[in-house]
C-alpha cells in the first residue's frame, strides 16, 4: 500500500465522515480508515441528532437516513431519592417538518453516513487500526496501520479518532486526557412495542421525547442522566464526571441500575428487553481544554479536539461543522496550491472561532469550574428543590405562610442565606 | 437497595470477537497496583468490571467484556500503569446499537 492520497481520515463517526464527504466531494482523493467491523460497531452516543449540521452537509439526508423519533418535548427533572421537580417544552412547532432533532441509532446512522461518503468517492478500509502517524520531522507524512505493510502516505492527515486521541497524544500533539476533562456514561437500551413506547410519552407517529435529568442519581457527582424514545425502544443512561468517580465507591453499572430502580423512571422502563449495554467517554472539559487543532500535516477534529457543549448535550453537531470546516479548510488550500504547513491550516481555527462551535464553548468555559468546586448543585439544592415541592404540595392544614417560612428556614440552614446568593451570583456569572 | 447487579449479565448482551490471546490493554506492573496505588480506583470505575480486586490486594484484568471506553488509561493518572491500545482492527467490541 504505497499510494498516496490527497487525504488520510482516521475514524468514520460524524466527524470522520463529515470531512471525508466534503474533501470527496469536492474531488480530492480521499482514504478513510476505520477499526470497526463497519462505521458505527465502535461508537456510542446518547443519542440526539441535531439536523441543522447534517442538513449543511447533506440537505436531502432525510430521505433515506435510519432517524428514530424527531423530538417533540423536552423534560428536564431534577430528582431527590423519591420524586423529581420538573419542566417541560413541547411545542406543535417542533412538530412541523424540516424538524429540528432526531434521536437516532448510532450503528445505524453512521454505517448509512459512510455510505454517502463511498457515493461521494472516498476510500473506506474498517477492520485497520491506525497505530501511529508516520512523521519527517515534525511534519506527518502519513499513517501506520496495523495491517502487513500498512504504511499509507498523505499530503494531509485528519485526526477524527475520538475521545481517546491515542495518536494525538503519542505524537505529542496534546497531553494525556485529565479526569477533571472527561465524563464516564454508561447506557443501556430497552426495547418494547411501539405502541408502549408511544402511550408512555403521549406521542404518535414519530415523535418523541427527551428526558434530560440531574439530582441525586449521581450521587453528588457531576453528572447527568438522560432517556430517550427511539422507534421501539428508549435509551437511559448516566454520566459523571471521571474525577468524581475517582472518588466513590459506587460502580457506574451499580448507580444506572439504582437510576433505573427511581420510583419516577422504573414504570416507564417496565416490561422492556434490554438488549445491549455500553459505556463512552464524553471529552466535556470544555473551551479552556482544547488542544491544539492543527500542525504541519494534521489537524484534529470532533471529540477528539473536545468540541462537547456539555451544558446543552450538544456534541454531533459540533463534530460533524469541525469536520465540514477541516475539509474545507483542505479544500481551499489545495485549490490556492499553498502547502498544509501549520501556518496555512490555521485558517481552520479561524472558521471556529467565528462558528457556534467556539462562541458557545466560550460562553461555559467557567461551568466546569464552578460545578467541580461547588457539588451542592447536585446533592443539597436537588434535595431542597424536592422538598420544597412536596411541602407546598401536601394538603395538610398547615397554611402556606407558615409552609413558606419553613421551606426559608430549611434553605438557611442548609445552604445559608450568604451561601444561596453566593451560588446563584456564581451561575449567573458562569452563565453570563 | 435491592438493585445489586452483576456487570456479567449486562455484557452478556451485547457481541464481542475476542482476540484470543492478545489483550489490547495490559496492567504494565502488577506489584505497583498492589503496593503503590491507594484506592485502586480502576477497580470500581471500570464500567465492565474488568479489573477485579484479589483478597491479596492484587488487580488482575481481564479485558474480554472490555467496553474501550478508555476509562482505566485516564483514572489512573497518579501511577500511569496501564498500557492502553485499540484492539487490532476488527476485533473487540461490535455495538449493534452504540
Amino acid at each position: 500500500m504505497a499510494e498516496k492520497f490527497d487525504a488520510i481520515v482516521v475514524g468514520a463517526g460524524p466527524s470522520g465522515n463529515a470531512a471525508a464527504y466534503t474533501m470527496a466531494k469536492a474531488g480530492l482523493k480521499v482514504l478513510q480508515l476505520e477499526r470497526g467491523e463497519y462505521p458505527g460497531s465502535k461508537n456510542v452516543q446518547g443519542a440526539i441528532l441535531y439536523s441543522d449540521a447534517l442538513e449543511k452537509i447533506i440537505p436531502d439526508f432525510r430521505d433515506d437516513a435510519p432517524l428514530e423519533r424527531h423530538i417533540i418535548e423536552q423534560r428536564m427533572w431534577v430528582l431527590d431519592d423519591e420524586s423529581y421537580v420538573g419542566s417541560n417544552y413541547r411545542s406543535d412547532d417542533f412538530n412541523k417538518p424540516p424538524y429540528n432533532r432526531y434521536t437516532i441509532i448510532r450503528a445505524q446512522f453512521d454505517k448509512w453516513f459512510s455510505e454517502k461518503v463511498q457515493e461521494a468517492g472516498a476510500m473506506l478500509i474498517c477492520e485497520t487500526t491506525v497505530s501511529d502517524l508516520l512523521m519527517d520531522g515534525k511534519r506527518v507524512i502519513g499513517v501506520q496501520t496495523d495491517r502487513l505493510g500498512g504504511s499509507i502516505y498523505a499530503d494531509i492527515v485528519i485526526l477524527a479518532d475520538g475521545v481517546n486521541s491515542l495518536l494525538a497524544t503519542k505524537a505529542g500533539f496534546h497531553p494525556e486526557l485529565e479526569p477533571k476533562n472527561v465524563a464516564l456514561a454508561v447506557k443501556e437500551i430497552h426495547f418494547m412495542p411501539q405502541e408502549t413506547v408511544e402511550a408512555r410519552f403521549n406521542v404518535n407517529g414519530d415523535a418523541g421525547v427527551v428526558i434530560e435529568m440531574a439530582g441525586k442519581i449521581t450521587k453528588g457527582m457531576m453528572g447527568t442522566g438522560f432517556l430517550y424514545t427511539n422507534k421501539e425502544s428508549l435509551t437511559i443512561g448516566v454520566g459523571c464526571m471521571l474525577s468524581d468517580l475517582k472518588q466513590q465507591k459506587i460502580t457506574p453499572y451499580q448507580l444506572l441500575e439504582e437510576m433505573k430502580a427511581h420510583p419516577s423512571i422504573a414504570p416507564i422502563l417496565e416490561g422492556g428487553e434490554m438488549k445491549e449495554y455500553t459505556a463512552h467517554l464524553i471529552p466535556e472539559g470544555g473551551y479552556k481544554a482544547i488542544p491544539e487543532l492543527c500542525g504541519d500535516g494534521w489537524m484534529i477534529v470532533g471529540d477528539s479536539g473536545m468540541f462537547v457543549n456539555a451544558m446543552h448535550r450538544e456534541g454531533s453537531n459540533l463534530a460533524m461543522t469541525t469536520g465540514c470546516f477541516a475539509a474545507e479548510t483542505v479544500i481551499e488550500l489545495a485549490a490556492e496550491q499553498k502547502p498544509f504547513t501549520a501556518k496555512n491550516l490555521a485558517r481552520y481555527r479561524e472558521k471556529l472561532n467565528e462558528s457556534f462551535v467556539i462562541k458557545d464553548l466560550k460562553k461555559y468555559k467557567n461551568m466546569p469550574d464552578v460545578f467541580h468546586a461547588n457539588p451542592q448543585f447536585f446533592t443539597t439544592y436537588p434535595e431542597m428543590l424536592n422538598q420544597a415541592a412536596h411541602k407546598m404540595l401536601r394538603v395538610d392544614g398547615i397554611d402556606k405562610k407558615t409552609k413558606e417560612k419553613q421551606i426559608m428556614a430549611n434553605f438557611k440552614q442548609r445552604r445559608s442565606l450568604f451561601g444561596l446568593m453566593g451560588d446563584a451570583y456564581k451561575l449567573w456569572r458562569a452563565f453570563e | 437497595m435491592s438493585t445489586n447487579v452483576k456487570v456479567e449479565e449486562k455484557l452478556f448482551q451485547n457481541r464481542y470477537r475476542v482476540d484470543a490471546g492478545r489483550p489490547h490493554i495490559q496492567i504494565k506492573d502488577e506489584e505497583l497496583c498492589a503496593s503503590e496505588c491507594e484506592t485502586q480506583q480502576c477497580t470500581v470505575c471500570c464500567p465492565a468490571g474488568c479489573y477485579t480486586l484479589e483478597g491479596n490486594g492484587r488487580v488482575v484484568l481481564i479485558t474480554d467484556g472490555c467496553l474501550e471506553c478508555g476509562t482505566c488509561r485516564i483514572i489512573c493518572n497518579d501511577h500511569r500503569n496501564v498500557a492502553w491500545e485499540y484492539p487490532r482492527g476488527g476485533y473487540g467490541v461490535l455495538f449493534k446499537f452504540g
